[in-house]
């Protein structure tokens, strides 16, 4: 029985060496310095990269973060601190199914409701399905922090005299900081890599974007048309990025372990 | 001593001088007592629900000014619960309902147009679990109460600092890593924190929930020193389970039990020679 679950354990590590090892030996012969600077050569030319598009993960992170952050932890805050009433249970249930809708469906909404009326795909759209996409996810992570700090520190704050909301910033939000900057890293890691959402948002672009309004090129969408062109060149390109892009989660997720374990750690 | 909250909080009122006049209405049977000094808080036909849960029934004590009144009773008596309504903790739980009139110095603390904020200034609060900030330093534990209430001067937090730890006779413990973290102290060390957190605010009241129940026999011996030296300047409220600890420290003692005050007076009186008979048999350990 015991070998019987160990095997089924261990069958998660599998893939992941896979997906790793693959990535690694397909992917590291066209990264080159030239590969995170230049833009992709037109078909046909050998060289060039995906500058740009690095360069609009970036910009696409940064917006899904200005609009997904504040207003997940705050949601957050809400649910944890104030919410004992029905409509919590409501909010949740909500934040709940909003985290098990398909990701092209978000794009099909945010196209219906930004792109059209601006009449054109934009940097803009692409940060908005995102930091729609992340919503949910950091207003359960951000609820789930707050709710392991004990109810002794808001207590002792409210007997100082301290407002509830200063209480609730100061000292509630200030103890779970940890555990809401963990959630908000999981969100941008999980985002990093969304394709199906940008594809009728951004858009993509050959070039560097230089305005929000206008389309913008990310990792995930150069990987994706690179990976169906019938060219070589941009095959092995497509590698690449999907070496960038892994790269860059696993980064995100080391941070976030190394946060958590600091956390544990000083636990009184 | 000017205290700088009042220039923060216009609403909080001055605490009138120390009266020494009769009227308090602690029952005094015919063993020999003190004049009982003025009521710091009084209490009338307080009682306390929990949704359909009465916790407490119609409690009415006068709590005295500069003393130290122990509440004592089996566990679930009530007291915490009183103790907790003596500062509006229960605003906190929407299912709580308070009935009947607390005064404080004279003005009903839950009248209605009182800040349950400028209550709990005047009326502070430590814990049966020592729980000083974990993100803060030694000093800035102290300094909380007040940095977060507006306070911005230097020199007066950096005052305050000193005299509440002093007071909490822990200056000289700390004095030398005020900037190392609250919870690197000891168990005793963090509870006497969190008594100069309370007292940094300038309180009139103190009330303390069991703070001593999880501390060891000498830290808890340094909380009972500290206990009597407050007493000179704070009315103090203790809730707790260890009845030597009423006895050592308290001149005051209610016992409670299943949600109501049996009997209440001096301290001696209660050990020694209570009116009821449920009291002689809690104090001298037949039931509870």
């Amino acid at each position: 029985m015991q070998a019987l679950t160990c095997a089924c354990a261990l069958l998660v590590v599998v893939p992941l060496a896979l997906v790793f090892y693959h990535v690694l030996k397909s992917g590291i012969g066209a990264l080159n310095w030239a590969f995170f600077t230049q833009l992709p050569k037109p078909v046909g030319e050998r060289g060039g990269g995906m500058g740009n598009a690095i360069v609009g993960t970036f910009e696409l992170l940064g917006l899904a973060a200005l609009l997904g952050v504040p207003v997940g932890v705050c949601g957050g805050i809400f649910l944890s601190e104030y919410g004992h009433t029905r409509l919590n249970w409501w909010i949740r249930f909500a934040a709940d199914v909003l985290n098990g809708v398909p990701s092209i469906i978000w794009g099909m909404v945010v196209c219906a409701l930004v792109v059209v009326p601006m009449r054109g795909f934009s940097a803009w759209a692409g940060g908005i399905v995102l930091g729609f996409i992340m919503i949910p996810l950091i207003m359960r992570t951000t609820e789930e922090a707050l709710r392991v700090v004990p109810k002794g520190y808001r207590e002792a704050a409210l007997a100082l005299g301290i407002p509830l909301w200063r209480a609730i910033l100061h000292i509630v939000v200030r103890t779970a900081l940890r555990g809401i900057v963990t959630g908000i890293l999981l969100a941008l890691a999980r985002v990093a890599g969304e394709t199906a959402p940008l594809l009728f948002t951004a858009s993509g672009n050959r070039y560097w974007n230089h305005h929000l309004s206008d389309p913008i090129a990310a990792v995930p969408l150069q990987i994706f048309n690179y990976a169906i062109s019938p060219y070589e060149d941009w095959h092995r390109q497509a590698w690449a990025g999907a070496l960038v892009l892994l790269v860059m989660v696993a980064i995100i997720n080391i941070a976030v372990r190394a946060l958590t374990r600091e956390r544990l750690g000083k636990v009184p | 001593m000017q205290n700088n909250l009042d220039e923060t909080n216009p609403k909080l009122p001055a605490r009138p001088p120390p009266k020494r006049a009769p009227g308090a209405q602690v029952a005094i049977a015919a063993a020999p007592a003190p004049a009982p000094p003025a009521a710091a808080l009084a209490i009338r036909d307080l009682s306390v629900s929990f949704g359909a849960n009465r916790a407490l029934t119609q409690v009415s004590l006068d709590i005295p000014d500069r003393a130290v009144t122990a509440i004592i009773g089996p566990s679930g008596c009530g007291k915490s619960t009183f103790l907790r309504a003596l500062n509006r903790m229960h605003d906190l739980v929407p299912s709580a309902r308070v009935e009947g009139q607390v005064r404080l110095f004279g003005s009903d603390i839950y009248g209605p147009d009182v800040e349950p904020a400028v209550i709990r200034r005047r009326v502070g609060m430590v814990f049966q679990k020592a729980n000083p900030f974990p993100t803060m330093s030694v000093a800035d534990n102290v300094t909380a109460g007040l940095r977060l209430n507006g306070v911005r001067d230097r020199a007066v937090l950096a005052e305050r600092l000193r005299q509440s730890l002093v007071m909490a006779i822990l200056w000289d413990e700390v004095k030398d890593r005020l900037d190392a973290p609250a919870v690197s102290l000891s168990g005793g060390q963090q509870q006497r924190l969190c008594i100069a957190r309370a007292l940094a605010v300038q309180p009139e009241v103190l009330l303390m929930d069991e703070p001593a129940s999880a501390l060891d026999p000498s830290a808890t011996a340094r909380i009972e020193d500290l206990i009597l030296e407050l007493k000179e300047s704070f009315t103090l409220v203790i809730v707790t389970h260890n009845m030597q600890q009423a006895a050592r420290v308290s001149d005051y003692t209610a016992f409670f039990n299943m949600g109501q005050l049996v009997e209440y007076g001096p301290t001696l009186k209660i050990f020694t020679n209570p009116a009821k008979q449920q009291t002689e048999d809690y104090v001298t350990g037949r039931f509870g």
